[in-house]
């Protein structure tokens, strides 16, 4: 009999959350479907792509004297070569296979704590919550390039202790975001739901309300990678780098001594970082506009 | 505002800057060597470092130590420069009004083009005008600021000649008056606009964002009804819009740091930037773990200023 169901069951349905499963990643094959999501999902692929292939694409060891020193590019080395002959190219390319490891771990190491803390945050409100944002704003106000350039400096060069420090300092944007979609999806009938078939708390904020919030999360991780590529690129090129790994950070410092008479050693590193970082952006701005159709094309920071 | 709201929020910046100084001291303590090496530098002699231990109660048990270190932090102690041999704040300050001229100049320049792009865009939405800025502002974001200075030196500096490539002044002629200023000035223009370009872009962006999402609330909707023009109705959203901004630019100030220390790297620009090069390059830790206090201690103060500047600007801010 239909009239023994309550109306608000059905017609206060909650329309934009459903917990389905297979709707949920759709979000990113969308977003590249959009002009903008493709040339970002384009450039990111390209950036993994030569990071993990650096030695079967780069044309010479990226150490090793192959040419003239300073000259100019040429069709043997079509960056140029650096002070000491090397070959630029080779460099980019292994700078890159540096650079997605930083990133990568750095980025690992945010979105565990930023998501675990927005999470457990947004789920027990009260002191929980009060105690974890307060940390939260503390870790935000740390300046977390001079952090990184003091670490370094006591504790000498190396990829172990960079990705540390910056995934220590980088989460609290990606636990604000994510604490915010978990408060409103806390009382999602969905989550009621669950709650009166008897789910304890932990499996429905990790099963039910953690999912939903991804995507989000996805939004804000994706630039604050972007974030990181340029912080270990201005690391490096203050000198602060591993030695023993070719950066863009380092090829950029290194191209700063010879400023006045090779400019190609300034210019194509950097061309990198920027396409790397304008995909990581490009990518998270048309994420962000599918989920938020109402400000398409004008992306949050 | 309420005097209470001033007083709570001031007394809130207590366990942040505790929280700092105590970041700074367990990372001296736990790098690889004796701590007094962080502190007094590498190339003292005995006498110096038993001098260094005492002064900085390095002799002592580690709570005590922790103790005398914020005692002597609070004093604006932070040790001694070897390189310089002088006092490290004393250092510090010396090349605090040079980082000033040039992080305000830049900060005053994108916030005031940032707006006036973003109006314009948000005026003509998806016409050419809004396409370009939107599309300019992504990939100004995008840039490297160390690489932004260096192509700007390539080309600008070293290629038409128009811009001195390195320093704050003329270093071959002494020049006084106005002259000296206009030398300045001319020196300013390239730094400046290369780090105004990456707060430009994000100032440009969220203007253009905040002002299209005021104008479809219904006040905007009430004003156009009674016949308002689109110039008028525009002023008003625009006030609105840009509340959320103030926030945004005091989030900002630990980027506008660290974009000044590539800047003034590329540019030899005597700021704290260049210090904190030739700090890293000659390993004077002290000097370092200063900078590191004083951005943050900046970055602590703004966001105080900028809650303090929201809440008076804005009415509905709850004081609680």
């Amino acid at each position: 009999m239909p009239g023994s169901i309550p109306s608000f069951a059905t017609s206060d349905a909650p329309a934009v959350v459903r917990d389905d499963r297979t709707t949920r990643w759709s979000g990113l094959a969308r977003a590249a479907r959009t002009g903008a999501g493709a040339v970002g999902l384009a450039l990111t692929l390209t950036l993994v792509a030569v990071a993990l292939l650096a030695d079967v694409i780069s044309p010479t060891d990226p150490f090793a004297t192959v040419g003239r020193p300073l000259s100019a590019p040429t069709r043997a080395h079509v960056f140029g070569t650096d002070d000491l002959g090397r070959d630029v190219l080779s460099g980019i390319v292994h700078g890159a296979r540096t650079s997605l490891i930083v990133t990568a771990g750095v980025t690992l190491l945010a979105a565990l704590i930023g998501v675990a803390v927005g999470t457990a945050a947004g789920y027990k409100p009260g002191a929980v919550d009060d105690l974890l944002m307060r940390g939260t704003d503390f870790v935000l106000v740390v300046p977390r390039f001079f952090m990184a350039v003091v670490v370094i400096a006591l504790f000498g060069p190396g990829l172990d202790r960079l990705i540390l420090v910056l995934g220590l300092t980088s989460w609290p944007a990606i636990a604000r975001v994510v604490r915010a979609q978990t408060l409103s999806l806390a009382h999602q009938a969905f989550v009621d739901a669950a709650h009166a078939l008897g789910a304890s708390g932990v499996r429905i904020a990790l099963r039910h309300v953690l999912p939903h919030t991804l995507p989000a999360a996805l939004v804000i991780i994706s630039i604050n990678a972007a974030g990181v590529i340029l912080l270990e690129a201005a690391l490096g090129f203050l000198g602060l780098g591993d030695p023993r790994l070719i950066s863009w950070g380092y090829l950029a410092s290194n191209a700063q001594r010879f400023i006045r008479i090779a400019w190609w050693m300034a210019l194509f590193p950097g061309l990198a970082i920027a396409l790397a970082v304008l995909g990581l952006n490009l990518l998270g701005d048309a994420v962000n506009d599918l989920l938020e159709p109402r400000a398409r094309g004008a992306a949050g920071a | 505002m309420t005097a209470q709201y001033l007083l709570r929020r001031l007394i809130q910046v207590l366990p942040v800057a505790a929280g700092i100084v105590l970041i700074l001291f367990v990372l001296v303590h736990t790098a690889p060597g004796d701590p007094v090496l962080a502190l007094a530098g590498e190339h003292g002699d005995a006498a110096y470092y038993a001098f260094m231990r005492h002064r900085f109660g390095l002799d002592r048990p580690l709570p005590e130590q922790l103790a005398v270190y914020v005692g002597r932090v609070v004093r604006g102690d932070l040790g001694l420069s070897y390189v310089h041999g002088r006092p490290v704040a004393r250092v510090i300050a010396e090349r605090v009004p040079a980082t000033l001229l040039l992080t305000g100049t830049a900060l005053a320049l994108s916030s005031l083009a940032g707006v006036a792009l973003g109006v314009w865009a948000a005026c003509r939405r998806d016409r050419s005008v809004d396409l370009t800025v939107r599309a300019g502002a992504l990939v100004a974001h995008a840039l490297p600021p160390f690489w932004l200075a260096q192509v700007a030196a390539i080309t600008l500096a070293l290629g038409t000649g128009l811009f001195p490539v390195q320093g704050l002044t003329d270093a071959r002629q002494a020049l006084t008056g106005w002259r000296y200023l206009v030398d300045v000035v001319h020196h300013l223009a390239l730094p400046v606009l290369v780090l105004a370009a990456g707060e430009l872009a994000l100032m440009t962006r969220l203007t253009r964002t905040g002002l299209l999402e005021a104008l479809r609330m219904d006040y905007a909707q009430t004003a156009r009804a009674k016949g308002l023009s689109e110039r008028r109705v525009v002023y008003h959203a625009l006030r609105n819009a840009l509340l959320p901004l103030v926030t945004v630019v005091g989030g900002r100030a630990g980027m506008m740091c660290t974009g000044a220390v590539l800047v003034e790297t590329v540019f030899a620009w005597p700021g704290v930037g260049q210090l904190m090069l030739s700090s890293i390059q000659t390993r004077d830790i002290p000097v370092l773990l200063g900078i590191f206090l004083l951005v943050s201690v900046t970055v602590v103060v703004v966001n105080l200023v900028t809650d303090l500047t929201y809440a008076w600007l804005d009415p509905l801010v709850r004081y609680e």
